[in-house]
């Protein structure tokens, strides 16, 4: 039924261009708050880590122009290829957990009771402190008396120093990551999953298709967007992680902390720590140009595998 | 006839598979029961740890049930720990940086969204690239600015720079945006100005939106290390976060005190999480932004 809406009256019309609009100056009074803050604790920031990647900073005081010497120094400095290849290898590690995720995020769709439980379950380590989570997992860690290495000797496997070896810091704070953001990642997939039209899988098991075929012919191909969404986020995350490695491997006589530190934790030791800011600062222009390497990459590939009807 | 036919067909096909699906529900609910285990071991063996000893938590094999429960841990945690004083440091920086998030998003990205004015797209362009550009690039400017202020070591600098997330404008934008323009229009037309407009007609109707937006604030905020370990260098005015993080060097291994102070850091966000559910998935829905 079509409803027939008069037009406004041409005066009120032109009213409404005219004088009852706000004028612009609302629209900049309304903005100032947030760009004052904007120019000032990001702009400008981002502007001095910038320069000072190109300089040398003394603690106090200002520093000097030295050029590219801090990318030269950084680029023939072994700690930072090792914390870049670990920040690598632990955002491979969050990756591997995203099939994990799809399929447990369908399975609890699947489920008609118990899927509000489900869901509240597995969000509990996203609220809780990430400095809490990993007190509790380097205790479950300890090599001499932790619950993995007992549990691992009930069935015959050796136990480890997990976060006292440096062969195995970056696995056991990976496994960590991924229990971390599980319920994040859930829902986000979750909401994907919601939004795929239940007449398909109605239409398809009406042709006799069984769940496992469904799953692959319409749930991933329609939720690729949601996992693309998924994969971009974990990937910028992960490589910025600091807090799981300061709580989890940071000690007195914790020598595999030298050879697990991820590259945000190396930019906080620099800048804030040693207090060598223009090294830190070229640490974090570094790290800007890997995640928006990292992000470019992905969206070039989505082509190939997300799906947009 | 055929017709018909092909349909009942259809119809025993549909059947048998919702039988299949049955079976299939009694493999699910284990899978993701196994799952649910994985996901609260690590707390309930927290819970367990705290009320033994630390000789008994330090014991190969480990026991399962405490053998004397006690409540040492926690004793030893408050008596070693200005617990309190670190709650409120990390609840007042809450409080601020969430209102102060709240105000300055709802404005911007109400402006944003309605209000037409010359370089209004640049602007919020500007915006978006800041969106996307780590935290760690800014933290250097802008511990040289809360230092050259005097203001290391206070609450607002712990709140201050978490106000004013692109993040925020962002998405009260986005919010503002879906509002039909009648409303808007009609509040006008009765001669409504810009900021009645906006106070009693607009901002009501984003109430969701924001609501997300102080949920996720208050997330961030709460669980924030790095930006509380680079402003509160003296430590007398330290949240939680860092003072959990200080523990570990008191400690050591004694890991039921260490549980203990997990345990009670840790309660009052998953508290306000089972009451506000809702709104922690909505808000970490629309964002898929994590901290």
């Amino acid at each position: 039924m079509t409803t027939n809406i008069p037009n406004p009256p041409l005066r009120q019309r032109k009213r409404r261009r005219g004088g009852l609009l706000p004028s612009p100056g609302w629209g900049y009074l309304m903005i100032a708050p947030a760009l004052i803050g904007l120019v000032a604790l990001y702009v400008w920031p981002f502007l001095t880590t910038f320069g000072k990647s190109f300089m040398d900073v003394p603690a106090f005081g200002p520093g000097t122009f030295t050029g590219v010497d801090n990318y030269t120094e950084l680029l023939g400095d072994g700690r930072f290829w090792q914390a870049l290849r670990n920040s690598a290898l632990y955002t491979a590690i969050l990756l591997l957990g995203l099939p994990v995720a799809i399929v447990l995020a369908a399975l609890i769709e699947q489920v008609g009771r118990g899927r509000a439980f489900y869901r509240i379950l597995f969000f509990l380590p996203v609220v809780t402190l990430p400095v809490a989570i990993s007190m509790v997992w380097r205790f479950i860690y300890n090599g001499d008396f932790g619950l993995l290495n007992y549990v691992l000797s009930m069935v015959g496997v050796p136990g480890q120093y997990w976060v006292a070896d440096a062969t195995f810091t970056i696995y056991a704070v990976g496994a960590v990551g991924i229990w971390m953001n599980l319920g994040i990642n859930l829902i986000i997939l979750g909401a994907g999953l919601q939004s795929i039209p239940q007449d398909l899988y109605e239409a398809s098991s009406l042709d006799g298709a069984g769940r496992v075929r469904q799953f692959f012919r319409i749930t991933l191909p329609l939720l690729s967007p949601s996992v693309f969404l998924v994969t971009v986020l974990t990937v910028i995350s992960a490589l910025q992680m600091f807090d799981l490695i300061f709580v989890m491997l940071r000690s007195v006589n914790n020598t595999a902390l030298a050879d697990s530190k991820t590259i945000v934790y190396l930019f906080y030791e620099k800048a804030f720590v040693e207090f060598d800011q223009g090294y830190g600062a070229a640490i974090a222009i570094v790290l800007l140009m890997v995640i928006m390497a990292a992000t470019l990459v992905q969206f070039r590939l989505q082509r190939r595998w997300v799906f947009y009807d | 006839m055929t017709d018909q036919f092909l349909r009942s067909r259809r119809l025993e096909r549909a059947a048998a598979g919702s039988k299949a699906s049955r079976h299939g529900e009694w493999v699910i609910h284990v899978v993701l029961a196994v799952s649910a285990v994985v996901m609260v071991a690590p707390f309930v063996w927290q819970l367990l740890t705290v009320f033994k000893s630390n000789r008994e938590a330090s014991q190969m094999p480990p026991t399962l049930l405490p053998e004397d429960p006690t409540t040492g841990a926690f004793a030893t945690f408050f008596g070693s720990v200005p617990f309190w004083a670190q709650l409120t440091v990390s609840v007042s920086a809450l409080v601020l940086r969430v209102i102060g998030q709240l105000a300055v998003a709802a404005l911007a990205g109400y402006a944003f969204a309605r209000l037409r004015f010359p370089g209004r797209k640049l602007l919020f362009g500007l915006f978006i690239v800041m969106l996307m550009v780590p935290s760690q690039l800014f933290l250097i400017g802008q511990f040289e600015i809360i230092r050259d202020l005097g203001m290391l070591d206070t609450i607002p600098a712990l709140a201050i720079p978490g106000m004013f997330s692109a993040f925020g404008i962002f998405l009260m934008r986005q919010a503002f945006m879906s509002i039909p323009a009648g409303f808007e229009e009609a509040a006008r037309l009765d001669g409504a100005g810009a900021l009645r407009t906006f106070w009693y007609i607009m901002l009501p109707m984003v109430r969701p939106t924001m609501a997300a937006l102080a949920v996720l604030t208050s997330l961030y905020s709460w669980n924030d290390l790095l930006w509380p370990l680079i402003v509160t260098p003296r430590g007398d005015r330290r949240p939680i976060t860092v003072g959990l993080a200080g523990l570990q060097g008191q400690f050591g291994t004694d890991y039921p005190t260490l549980m203990a102070g997990a345990f009670v850091a840790s309660l009052p966000l998953i508290l306000i999480f089972l009451a506000l559910q809702r709104q922690f998935f909505s808000g970490i829905a629309s964002s898929g932004l994590k901290g």
